[in-house]
């Protein structure tokens, strides 16, 4: 599919505020379900863009910034991907075979540019020495320029080839073996981004919660709503009964309860 | 008397939805720290003392994104006190952002990228799978709601409450919020570890011809259901967890499921 040069731009400006979501982290316009979703709908297909963002969200559901460790990059990935199943007639399992690598791309391309702002950082260094507000802002904005970049230009790239003969018929070369077993590990793959998530709480004493949302799970036909109410009780009742925040009534409650055990040991020596 | 206006207050809040803009791998969210602070130093510097302030602020910093809102606020409080004539060195303001970066971030964390997002993306996702619009802009209005509100509030609460605040960080409030989060998304996760993975292994054991003229096939599948429902994702998920306490990149655990899922088909131990 030829893309147009309305599409382009309109790509471009998508592309570039998934960059901006993708460092800023704030309004989530790097994540699958946004970007992809828009994408679709600049492709003339959103209900395939919403699909791909809604398998690749999951995929991508532990991938997250924790201190100075970066994630494999969702707003690349979700993109270029996306274009390339709808524009690049691929199937979705294949699209997001080809988000993997780009994801980690991004990652690198961010460190990269996170490495470049040190220079914004310090050009800041020396607003300040003058008093400039401006000059503090424009540094800031600048390396905020520079993360949409990172994501845009790539996009567009992919976006300008992907119409042509040589990309398409690349594509199409993916033997059915390949494009099948990547829809097979599609099936599991998104336990990686699960273990994210549970390995960032760092809470072992916790897991039995886990065993039991997953008992749960595997024998009854409960949605997700019910699953998080369940867990609101369950986090609720923990919190209320949890000696740790009840420590004047524990106080209290000891010493009767070991004058009980006191009692029926004296019955017991008696008989 | 040098007295802060609403519209400060507004634009702060605006301009610290950018926070992380300019995150470098030297300072981290320094840089961003003093884009927000902006509104706050002009109102309340001139000369060289906004010099100073804005010199202040660009000190190495670095929280979640989202808790970053009450440290603003006290710091708020810290420079208007300042401005007015109290004495507080610069090292205290500063002293007072590193103090409190840290136990906050350890909240953020688990809060938000353990439990709020992938609750409500997975919300989300549950709907978009079905191709429906509904999935992406549930997610987004859900999770933006809430994170502004944790800003909004924040900034308020940290600059009405100043230095008291840090009380309250130590203290058992935040501690019991942060462990029913992990609850809840732990909970979750084990839902979900079993409900939206697939595995199949469709390798036959036995075929039985009933008398009824049926034919009851058995796979290595049907066994391990009656076994227990979402035992290889399980498996999986626990290796993945080792993998990665071991320091593997997860991109390099997906490329590797997908080199198994590849064999897999191949092999036809796994299908669809």
């Amino acid at each position: 599919m030829e893309i147009n040069g309305a599409q382009l731009i309109a790509i471009f400006i998508v592309s570039a505020v998934a960059g901006m979501g993708s460092v800023l982290d704030e309004f989530q316009t790097h994540r699958p379900l946004i970007a992809c979703t828009l994408i679709g709908f600049i492709l003339g297909d959103i209900t395939t863009g919403i699909i791909i963002g809604g398998t690749l969200e999951m995929i991508a559901l532990g991938w997250m910034n924790i201190g100075a460790a970066m994630a494999p990059d969702a707003a690349l990935a979700s993109v270029i991907s996306t274009i390339l199943v709808i524009a690049g007639h691929q199937s979705i399992g294949a699209g997001i075979a080809i988000a993997m690598p780009l994801a980690a791309a991004g990652q690198v391309l961010t460190i990269l540019c996170r490495t470049i702002t040190v220079f914004f950082q310090h050009k800041a260094d020396g607003f300040a020495e003058k008093g400039s507000l401006r000059g503090i802002d424009i540094c800031h904005l600048s390396a905020l320029a520079l993360q949409a970049l990172r994501v845009a230009i790539p996009s567009i790239l992919v976006a300008m080839y992907i119409g042509t003969g040589a990309v398409q018929s690349m594509l199409d070369a993916i033997p059915p073996v390949i494009t099948g077993g990547l829809q097979v590990a599609g099936g599991f793959i998104v336990v990686v981004g699960y273990a994210m998530v549970i390995n960032m709480m760092q809470a072992g004493y916790l897991m039995p919660f886990f065993f039991l949302g997953f008992v749960i799970a595997g024998f009854t036909q409960f949605n997700l709503v019910a699953f998080g109410v369940i867990g609101l009780v369950l986090a609720i009742v923990y919190i209320q009964l949890n000696p740790k925040y009840n420590k004047p009534a524990v106080a209290a409650a000891a010493p009767a309860s070991n004058g009980g055990q006191d009692d029926d040991l004296d019955d017991d020596l008696d008989d | 008397m040098k007295k802060l206006t609403k519209s400060d207050f507004f634009w702060t809040f605006v301009r610290s939805n950018l926070l992380q803009g300019s995150w470098n791998m030297e300072r981290m969210q320094a840089l961003g720290f003093c884009f927000g602070m902006i509104p706050i130093i002009k109102r309340l510097y001139k000369g060289d003392e906004r010099k100073q302030a804005l010199k202040r602020h660009l000190e190495f910093y670095n929280t979640h994104p989202f808790v970053t809102a009450p440290i603003i606020g006290v710091v708020t409080a810290l420079e208007e006190q300042k401005a007015n004539g109290k004495d507080i060195q610069d090292g205290v303001i500063n002293g007072l952002k590193v103090g409190m970066m840290g136990p906050l971030a350890g909240v953020g964390d688990p809060i938000f990228w353990g439990t709020v997002r992938p609750i409500t993306a997975s919300l989300g996702a549950s709907f978009a799978l079905g191709g429906s619009l509904f999935g992406p802009i549930l997610f987004f209005v859900l999770f933006n709601l809430i994170r502004l509100l944790v800003r909004w509030y924040g900034i308020k609460y940290g600059y009405e409450k100043g230095t008291d605040v840090i009380a309250d960080v130590a203290g058992n409030a935040l501690q019991k919020i942060t462990e029913g989060a992990s609850i809840l998304g732990l909970f979750v996760m084990g839902a979900l570890v079993n409900k939206w993975t697939s595995v199949h292994v469709p390798i036959v054991i036995s075929t039985i011809q009933k008398q009824d003229g049926t034919v009851a096939v058995t796979t290595v599948q049907t066994i391990l259901d009656q076994l227990m429902p979402g035992l290889i994702p399980l498996l999986l998920t626990f290796l993945c967890i080792k993998l990665m306490k071991n320091k593997v990149n997860p991109i390099w655990i997906i490329f590797g499921l997908f080199a198994v899922g590849i064999l897999g088909y191949w092999t036809g131990i796994l299908g669809m």
